[in-house]
């Protein structure tokens, strides 16, 4: 893989998830890339306005998909890309999810706002070979019911997993749980000690739900959390991404929490 | 000629045959010159442009220039600039792309570098620096094809530290004064009686040019007088690292109060990192021409002491000066190790002279490790 020039690809499919986030499908352009394995993301670059890491949030067939919030210029401009537009891809780069250590375990999965775009191909990794794992819990957060992603998806899952969302802020349409994930902890069904738990969110939901999920029981050993800190290559070279002893891009974004912990803990690391 | 062979001897005529002989072979030569008030690495056209007899007096938050009574090339000591500038350049464009009519996009990688360099009379610190950069920026999955397209076919010429300056601590970080590796020649400065240079191959390229070279065979003495001027140069450093494992000193001291200490001296102005010959981090910008059709896609030198380094949405994670510094000193000394498996400093001291506060490296690993066991400044998220 060359890490440094971006592989065009073309935008072959748009979906709007929410007034700011597009989940896109991306077709390359040559030859393509080695194939993404959920917890993985790439550098995006829309040509003249920058490149930003966004992880894989799914596949059709071998065409990844990534979902986009725009919050800056670059996601902007990949947000705003039209089907057939061009953008480049570099990666994968980083670590995955370790989904083959909860074989045999239940499974809970917690999501806070667009951490739930890194977890889904996790979920539906899960439920795709639902016979090798136990119970399934997912708690998906949001800020608002506008803001919750993949709503036909979260409906599909409800089938085979316990599924529960909730808002912080509810609105006149909404009837279920309101308040922060952490508080939907004490209703998972699966037993804590037997599970292993994929964590992605804003870092302070991920530190009070690891602490909730500990507190049930969970194993620390099989916590995974995805980490976010600035990256501007992907590759190791920029230094960005460091947290403690961490290259993020290399030795993340998914970390083991024995790992995370002790680096969560110290403020401005 | 191998690097067994004996070492032999060259005068001073020697150092203009060497540009000579690089010259010949290809190689632009860099080497230290006394220019603006300093002595620093640049592009020299033959070995007039040596600093002979020059040298520098540093301090924490200084660095003179001082004049010699004897003709020493190399006792200088560190400058503000080192081959970092020359293999990891300040400013490099990655890629550029092209947008046909038809939205095809056409990328260009990195241009190849039109020079090989050749580095003469760089001493064993900045030796050990570059390799310090092959591997972080060559040693891992993703080489960095800018580094490397500059690097490989490089020739170092090392000279042997004789004369370490107020602000060095090599001996505390094991990759001085003497040279042991890294290098093609290594040359001996030696100012007893004649002026010459005991030179050493440590590669078979040095080999091949030194045979190229003036010169003669080394006596006895000159053996004894090159050991004696590295001994003695260990001998006169004064600064030395708290002698202990520092990257546990730096993960047991995340949370020291003395943080706050040296965030009431430290500027947060990045001088540190811009001299360090290590300090490795960019960032990128991406530019476009007036039609919007062509992109270009530049990296540039940047600091872990800006606010914007750690920027994510939301905000910077490292707003305050105290956490800016203690990232740069704990990598540089702590997590470098763990992500390298190596130290990130390698005592040249150039942060300790360049830091408009006199903020000094091994003082402030002292005072961490002086303030360990007092009550911590941190707090949970």
């Amino acid at each position: 893989m060359n890490a440094v020039l971006p592989v065009p690809h073309r935008i072959v499919g748009r979906w709007v998830d929410t007034a700011d986030t597009v989940t896109v499908e991306l077709a390359p352009v040559g030859a393509p890339l080695p194939a993404f394995l959920p917890g993985q993301f790439a550098m995006l670059t829309a040509y003249g306005v920058g490149d930003v890491p966004i992880s894989v949030s799914g596949r059709h067939g071998a065409r990844p998909l990534h979902t986009i919030r725009a919050v800056g210029a670059v996601t902007r401009a990949l947000c705003g890309a039209a089907p057939g537009d061009v953008i480049g891809v570099r990666g994968p780069f980083g670590t995955a999810w370790d989904v083959e250590a909860a074989a045999g375990h239940d499974v809970i999965v917690v999501a806070g706002g667009i951490g739930l775009a890194p977890l889904r191909p996790v979920v539906e990794r899960v439920l795709a070979d639902r016979s090798s794992f136990g119970r399934v819990a997912v708690l998906v957060g949001a800020r608002r019911p506008a803001e919750l992603l993949y709503g036909g998806a979260r409906r599909e899952w409800a089938a085979q997993a316990q599924v529960i969302t909730t808002v912080d802020r509810a609105d006149d349409g909404w009837h279920g749980p309101v308040g922060l994930v952490t508080a939907l902890i004490p209703r998972i069904e699966a037993d804590p000690a037997a599970a292993a738990a994929f964590v992605c969110g804003p870092e302070a939901m991920m530190w009070f739900t690891v602490q909730a999920l500990l507190a049930r029981g969970v194993p620390s050993a099989r916590v995974q959390v995805s980490l976010e800190r600035t990256m501007r290559c992907g590759a190791g070279w920029c230094g960005h991404c460091q947290l403690g002893p961490l290259l993020l891009c290399r030795d993340g974004p998914v970390v083991g929490y024995p790992v995370a912990e002790p680096l969560m803990r110290v403020r401005e690391l | 000629m191998t690097s067994a062979d004996p070492p032999r001897l060259i005068g001073t005529d020697g150092l203009g045959a060497l540009f000579t002989v690089l010259r010949e072979r290809g190689y632009t030569v860099v080497g230290p010159t006394a220019r603006d008030g300093a002595v620093v690495l640049a592009e020299l056209a033959s070995a007039e442009q040596l600093p002979s007899g020059w040298s520098a007096g540093t301090e924490a938050g200084r660095y003179r220039l001082r004049r010699r009574e004897d003709g020493a090339v190399f006792a200088h000591c560190a400058g503000p600039v080192s081959a970092k500038t020359f293999v990891h350049p300040p400013r490099a464009r990655l890629w550029s792309a092209d947008r046909a009519p038809d939205g095809t996009v056409t990328t260009t990688g990195p241009e190849a570098p039109a020079k090989r360099f050749a580095f003469v009379g760089v001493h064993p610190c900045d030796v050990a620096a570059l390799g310090v950069l092959d591997r972080v920026l060559a040693g891992g999955e993703h080489p960095d094809p800018i580094y490397t397209a500059r690097r490989d076919g490089t020739f170092v010429v090392v000279a042997e530290c004789t004369e370490p300056a107020a602000t060095c601590f090599c001996t505390s970080m094991g990759t001085g004064p003497g040279a042991t590796s890294g290098f093609d020649l290594a040359l001996t400065e030696l100012l007893d009686g004649e002026h010459r240079f005991l030179a050493r191959s440590g590669s078979p390229a040095g080999a091949e040019v030194l045979a190229a070279l003036p010169s003669r065979q080394a006596g006895e003495g000159d053996l004894a007088a090159a050991s004696a001027a590295v001994r003695d140069a260990a001998a006169a450093i004064t600064r030395h690292m708290p002698d202990e494992p520092l990257p546990a000193l730096m993960a047991a001291t995340r949370e020291s109060p003395h943080w706050a200490d040296v965030a009431s001296r430290c500027l947060t102005c990045g001088n540190c990192t811009m001299v360090c010959p290590t300090c490795f981090c960019v960032t990128t910008e991406d530019v476009t021409d007036l039609t919007g059709g062509h992109a270009e896609h530049l990296r540039r030198w940047d600091s872990c002491f800006g606010l914007d380094f750690s920027y994510v949405h939301g905000g910077a994670v490292r707003t305050s000066t105290a956490s800016r510094y203690r990232q740069w000193i704990s990598h540089k000394l702590g997590t470098w190790q763990d992500q390298f498996g190596m130290s990130g400093c390698v005592g040249c001291g150039r942060c300790i002279a360049w830091c408009p506060a006199g903020i000094d490296i091994t003082r402030e690993a002292a005072a961490l490790a002086a303030s360990r066991g007092e009550p911590s400044g941190g707090a949970e998220p």
